[in-house]
């Protein structure tokens, strides 16, 4: 992965790490309302700060005003009344057309231009704003670089690509003018699983580097918390519940309608922003996978971790089973891995989906580093918990 | 064949005006029933209303048109202009309505991505809405193409030279090969105008054959073997051969 070209354009302002909510507004929403007709509001006097440099999530149930409320932004949708400001200038002063070229806009279904191959998607807004064709189109190939798309995609047309990689051409063309603001509307609800959590990783290590004003909507809550530095909680009819940190709405949700939304796991999920590296390792006996077929490694009582030769884990042999094991086809399966130091959701999820009972941490480099135990990490968590009661 | 052999000349020249009388009306026709179709399409009254305007202008009798074209443009009965105009209103009448849906067949997602990223109308108009039409545009247009190719015959009763010539000619004579020679040099030329037209969807839509490829997994996905072989060989193609090959 290449750095971001040209990183000098960014000012030193916005150049703060992601995940600090820098603290100047980018997007101020000023009583901001949008009627449609008679009906009920679809955004009810919406007031709201978004910080410059960070990352914003607009969550709901549809119908909610989260959509109408981003499109708003670049004047895709008028607000019935109310001003809204992006970098102190009230938008309605600018002409629709410049201000969109301002702000990528990443939306659900890629958007792509059917009709042009990949390299002149990413191109278009520098085209539109003037770039000659060849210097848009070199700049647009460092950008499918950027987003992790290799060059030889860039002269395929859209349909020639998965769902997935059109999402990251989607986002390589709204970064192409170096936009300040970038909004995304769903954009990764289209992919499955899989490929959405490698989108959203991906995201978070673009905007470490390029530290943009994200806007960011979509209906998932797990999404949100995520992604956010701050999440803006929309209630159906427009009106808005708790905007705050992820971790302050799963903790201490405003409201009713806050607590049914984030929904049972809420617990588990806060577990997401608790610091792991308080976590006791143990060690555990290792076994080398080419070692397997060899009866005099034993396993001494219990369960054995086997490794291949890099140290990373493989699976387990359990003390009973030894003798039925002889390749790494029969290891039993391991649960999810906890990478050293990160969160308590990832730990306990290590410890809880073992078969050992023991959660299997990796170090940077992937190998084994040692054992978590489920009960520990819930003493851990109690004690975190009587803390901030007591404070 | 002898008379077609002694006649070429007639037949040549009476194509060639066949077509001016065909083709001319066709363009005209398009230049103003597209931007009217885009015009309209998103207006539901007057939407209606133009389409039920258009489908009763086709039902005029061509014959009826041609005569009394003179009268209300003022030209005189055997002018070419009487053929041009009447025809150009059929196109118009079956060019809106094409129009219409091809610009319906636009995925509007993608014409507001087009408007999210700073197209004004004008341009998303030119560069986006009417390139992904040109499918069902062509389409429609090779109807009318050849409705206006048979069509034109007709003036040929009012003394307007064209193929039309032939039948009216042969017909007085009882002269069966003239009538079929003017029938065959009319399937040519619908024949030739429909191969063109065909021709120019290919090298205008490229992307269209860029065969769909699902592809597993998000990123650095060109170096792996399988299916993106299969997209490598898939025509990028601007190029006229890739258009040519396969049709």
């Amino acid at each position: 992965m290449t750095p971001p070209p040209e990183p000098a354009e960014l000012s030193d302002s916005t150049k703060s790490p992601a995940g600090l909510a820098a603290g100047r507004p980018m997007v101020r929403f000023r009583s901001v309302t949008k009627t449609y007709g008679d009906a009920a509001p679809a955004v009810r006097d919406l007031n709201l700060d978004i910080g410059a440099g960070s990352i914003t999530v607009f969550v709901g149930p549809s119908g909610c005003g989260k959509t109408t409320s981003l499109r708003m932004i670049n004047r895709m949708v008028e607000p019935t009344s109310g001003t809204i400001e992006v970098d102190g200038r009230d938008i309605s002063t600018v002409k629709a057309a410049q201000l969109r070229r301002s702000m990528g806009y990443v939306m659900q279904s890629s958007g792509l231009l059917p009709h042009r191959t990949v390299l002149d998607n990413v191109a278009t807004v520098p085209r539109l704003n003037g770039t000659p064709r060849r210097e848009a189109r070199r700049r647009a190939a460092e950008l499918l670089d950027v987003v992790g798309l290799a060059s030889a995609l860039g002269e395929r047309y859209p349909a020639q690509l998965s769902g997935g990689q059109q999402q990251r051409v989607g986002v390589a063309r709204a970064l192409a003018a170096d936009p300040p603001v970038l909004l995304m509307d769903e954009p990764f609800s289209a992919v499955d699983p899989v490929v959405r959590a490698e989108l959203q990783e991906e995201l978070l290590r673009l905007q470490k580097e390029l530290a943009k004003t994200i806007v960011f909507v979509t209906h998932d809550i797990d999404e949100a918390t995520i992604l956010g530095d701050k999440v803006a909680v929309f209630a159906t009819g427009g009106r808005l519940a708790q905007y705050a940190a992820p971790e302050e709405i799963l903790r201490a949700p405003v409201d009713e309608f806050v607590a049914g939304f984030v929904g049972r796991d809420r617990g588990f999920r806060h577990l997401s922003f608790q610091d792991g590296t308080a976590v006791p390792l143990h060690p555990v006996q290792l076994i080398a996978a080419d070692r397997l077929p060899d009866p005099a490694a034993t396993v001494d009582g219990g369960w054995a971790l086997c490794v291949d030769s890099d140290g990373a884990p493989l699976g387990w042999v359990p003390a009973d089973r030894r003798a039925e094991i002889t390749g790494t086809a029969d290891l039993v399966p391991g649960g999810s891995l906890y990478p050293q130091g990160t969160s308590l959701r990832r730990a306990l999820d290590a410890a809880l989906s073992s078969p050992a009972g023991l959660g299997v941490a990796v170090d940077a480099d992937g190998r084994a580093a040692g054992v978590v135990k489920a009960g520990e990490i819930l003493a851990l968590i109690e004690a975190a918990r009587l803390q901030r009661a007591g404070s | 064949m002898e008379w077609f052999l002694a006649h070429t000349d007639d037949v040549f020249r009476l194509s060639g005006l066949h077509l001016y009388q065909s083709v001319l009306p066709l363009l005209i026709g398009v230049l103003i029933a597209l931007p009217l179709a885009q015009l309209v399409r998103g207006r539901r009254k007057i939407r209606g209303f133009v389409l039920s305007a258009g489908s009763l202008l086709y039902t005029i009798p061509s014959l009826a048109l041609f005569v009394t074209l003179p009268a209300i443009l003022g030209t005189r009965i055997l002018d070419v202009a009487n053929i041009i105009v009447a025809l150009t209103i059929y196109a118009v009448a079956l060019m809106l309505r094409v129009g219409i849906d091809a610009f319906d067949s636009v995925d509007d997602s993608v014409r507001q991505a087009a408007t999210a990223m700073g197209y004004r109308p004008l341009r998303r108009f030119l560069t986006v809405d009417l390139p992904l039409s040109i499918p069902v545009l062509i389409a429609g247009l090779r109807v009318v193409s050849v409705s206006n190719i048979s069509m034109v015959s007709v003036g040929a009763l009012i003394g307007v030279e064209n193929l039309g010539f032939f039948f009216s000619d042969g017909l007085r004579r009882f002269f069966l090969t003239e009538i079929v020679v003017g029938i065959l040099a009319t399937l040519v030329l619908a024949f030739l105008m429909d191969m063109l037209l065909v021709l120019l969807q290919r090298l205008l839509t490229p992307w269209t054959r860029a065969g769909a490829v699902r592809r597993g997994r998000g990123s650095r996905g060109a170096d792996g073997a399988g299916p993106a072989a299969a997209v490598r060989r898939a025509p990028l193609a601007s190029a006229p051969d890739a258009a040519l090959k396969g049709a």
